[in-house]
């Protein structure tokens, strides 16, 4: 039999004036995993986001939340999500606790249960010292907490998170990591954004490549990976002299051709088998070849969308990744 | 920074298929949900004091100011001057207190926390509806505080305690009322101040071209005929005949039936336009 898909979309379009910030969209989220959606900024994942979770309508296209379609019954597939937007959507002048009851409350919780339950998050998500105090001076990733916390008072068995980690220090992006694994062990369904190529890698079953409102790419991380090539290894040689050495060197023991940098310093080649590079090293030891620097680098975003696309990422992208921005709204 | 280990609560979720839903929200669902948004607004205010500042020195300030400047000219003196100025700023000041209804509205749509709303399975009207329920907590006060500046300065009402209580009703009857066209203004309107503007454009003319502070009689011809057929002169009169006389006259109805007509007009533009956006 097969599985129930959790998300279902086919040919999702959404136009703002004579931009088509989704133009076509098909998507199919299996239940019971964490779905990466990644892409630039700018390429359309938070409205995509947002017309599956009825916050905006499509311009044309379909979509099914557990067979139920986002347009004709929104008030039901508003019943099994939980949404944490890009920025967080808690209320600034309330607490931490007055923030949780009242969502509770809305969703049917008695006073006390609301109260409970509220209590049990905080506690959870580590926030049960801040709970009283209003969220004006709570740090982005308190806010994040605190966001996310809020989508999951019901329960949903599906979570939309759009960028949960973007602007968040590595200590509290490792954390935020771990909620999520979490989340999908008791049963939930995650589809989450993300800019990053190692977040999509670490946490997502598997991953939709979306450019410019269309999915140009889908598969599991690493078939998605195999597409783009492997980590590279670069060589930085202490004698220029010895770069045409080194390459021999490199096809002979890894078996693949490598490049050398425009200023004819380092040599790059791509590394399958990251075990082979201590044969490469002592190789070139015994050939007397020295190195002064040594590094492996993994392929980012924007070599996947080199190989895949064949452009780079869009020039906007770097406002949305600074830290400023920590999950609040401007 | 904490270091607290983030565990959600590991209870077993329950699976789409196996859940109860409907897609229609029901009445009771819609009232309960409207309660739970008043109870925020409550909530905001008691976190946020200072927005109660128009409604407890507006009253102190104008009843103080209004009697003192112009007591003496209008009615010789301020004791009798008392009777007909109250309720003329009664019904100002928390008319006037009715705008913020549509500034808060236009901020909170504006906020993050509004698009979290939009993704619960409530009620669409309750974000609106608890608002303007929130709001009738400022009109109380604002009344309270005018009658008991009055009492303080000597106006000793000749209607009785029931007929000022009543007297306080129908103003927060009427200006929750017309506070729906400043709801409506903050729903199309783009910012909070642009709400304001136009807010005070409407208000200004209606609350000053009245018999709120001045008899009509006193006004330039085009101005008295406007004063005349001002729903708000009539609810001023209304106000004077029920605390100064403890009688309920024709401008009453006038009032209850302007209250009536504004929220036939407006609530459904209102509503209409709010859905749209939420
Ligand atoms: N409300 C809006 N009005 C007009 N343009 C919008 C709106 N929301 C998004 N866009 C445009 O749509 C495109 C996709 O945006 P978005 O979905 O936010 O991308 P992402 O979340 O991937 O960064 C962008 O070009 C953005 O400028
Ligand atoms: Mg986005």
């Amino acid at each position: 039999m097969q599985r129930e898909l959790a998300v279902e979309a086919v040919g999702l379009v959404k136009t703002f004036g004579d931009n088509r910030a989704v133009d076509g969209v098909d998507l199919a989220v299996p239940t019971g995993a964490v779905y990466g959606v990644l892409g630039p900024n700018g390429a359309g994942k938070t409205t995509t986001i947002s017309m599956l979770a009825t916050l905006l309508r499509p311009d044309a296209g379909s979509a099914r939340v557990f067979g139920h379609d986002v347009a004709r019954e929104p008030q039901i597939v508003r019943q099994l999500i939980g949404v944490t937007g890009q920025y967080a959507s808690v209320d600034e002048t309330l607490s931490a606790t007055e923030n949780l009851v009242i969502f509770g409350r809305l969703l049917g919780l008695t006073s006390r249960d609301a109260k409970r339950k509220a209590g049990e998050l905080l506690e959870s998500f580590g926030l049960t010292e801040a709970a009283r105090r209003p969220l004006k001076n709570f740090s982005g990733g308190m806010r994040r907490r605190l966001d996310l916390a809020a989508s999951l008072i019901a329960q949903p068995p599906l979570i939309f998170l759009d960028e949960p980690t973007t602007g968040l220090d590595p200590r509290t992006r490792a954390q935020m990591w771990d909620t999520i694994r979490q989340l999908v062990a008791t049963g939930s369904t995650v589809l989450l954004t993300t800019q990053y190529l190692d977040e999509a890698d670490q946490l997502a079953d598997r991953i939709a490549v979306i450019d410019r409102g269309r999915v140009v790419a889908e598969g599991t991380a690493d078939e998605l990976k195999s597409s783009v090539g492997d980590s590279s290894l670069e060589l930085r040689l202490a004698d220029p002299a010895d770069l045409d050495d080194a390459r021999v060197a490199i096809e002979r023991v890894l078996g693949v051709s490598s490049s050398i940098s425009p200023e004819h310093v380092r040599v790059t080649a791509p590394m399958q088998d990251a075990d082979r590079v201590t044969d490469l090293l002592l190789t070139l030891r015994q050939e007397g070849i020295r190195v002064d620097e040594l590094s492996v680098r993994k392929p980012s975003l924007d070599e996947v969308f080199l190989a895949i696309t064949g452009h780079g990422v869009p020039d906007a992208a770097p406002a949305e990744g600074s830290a400023e921005l920590e999950g609040s709204r401007a | 920074m904490s270091t607290a280990l983030i565990t959600p609560a590991t209870e077993r979720i329950v699976p789409g298929a196996e859940r109860k839903l409907s897609n229609r929200v029901s009445l009771g669902q819609t009232l309960a949900n409207t309660r739970t948004m008043a109870y925020r607004g409550l909530v905001k205010i008691r976190r946020t004091p200072e927005q109660l500042i128009d409604v407890t020195v507006q009253p102190i300030i104008f009843t103080l100011m209004f009697a003192y400047i112009f007591g003496g000219a209008i009615a010789g003196d301020v004791q009798s001057y008392l009777p007909a100025l109250i309720p003329g700023i009664l019904v100002q000041t928390v008319v006037t207190t009715s705008v913020v209804t549509g500034t808060q509205l236009r901020e909170d749509m504006d906020k993050g926390v509004f698009d979290r709303f939009r993704s619960l399975p409530i009620a669409r009207i309750a974000p609106l509806s608890g608002a303007l329920l929130a709001d009738t907590l400022r009109y109380t006060i604002a009344t309270t505080l005018t009658f008991a500046m009055g009492w303080i300065m000597g106006y000793h009402p000749a209607g009785g305690l029931g007929a000022v209580v009543l007297a306080g009703l129908l103003v927060i009857a009427c200006s929750w009322a017309i506070s729906w066209i400043f709801a409506f203004f903050g729903v199309i309107a783009r910012t909070a101040s642009s709400v304001q503007g136009i807010s005070m454009l409407v208000l200004f003319p209606l609350t000053f071209l009245s018999n709120a502070y001045v008899p009509v009689d006193s006004l330039p011809g085009p101005l008295a005929w406007f004063a005349s057929i001002n729903p708000i002169s009539h609810l001023v009169t209304a106000v004077r005949d029920l605390a100064n006389d403890g009688t309920i006259g024709g401008d009453l109805w006038m009032s209850l039936v302007g209250a009536v007509v504004i929220v036939a007009v407006f609530a459904p533009l209102t509503v209409r336009a709010y859905m749209r956006k939420a």
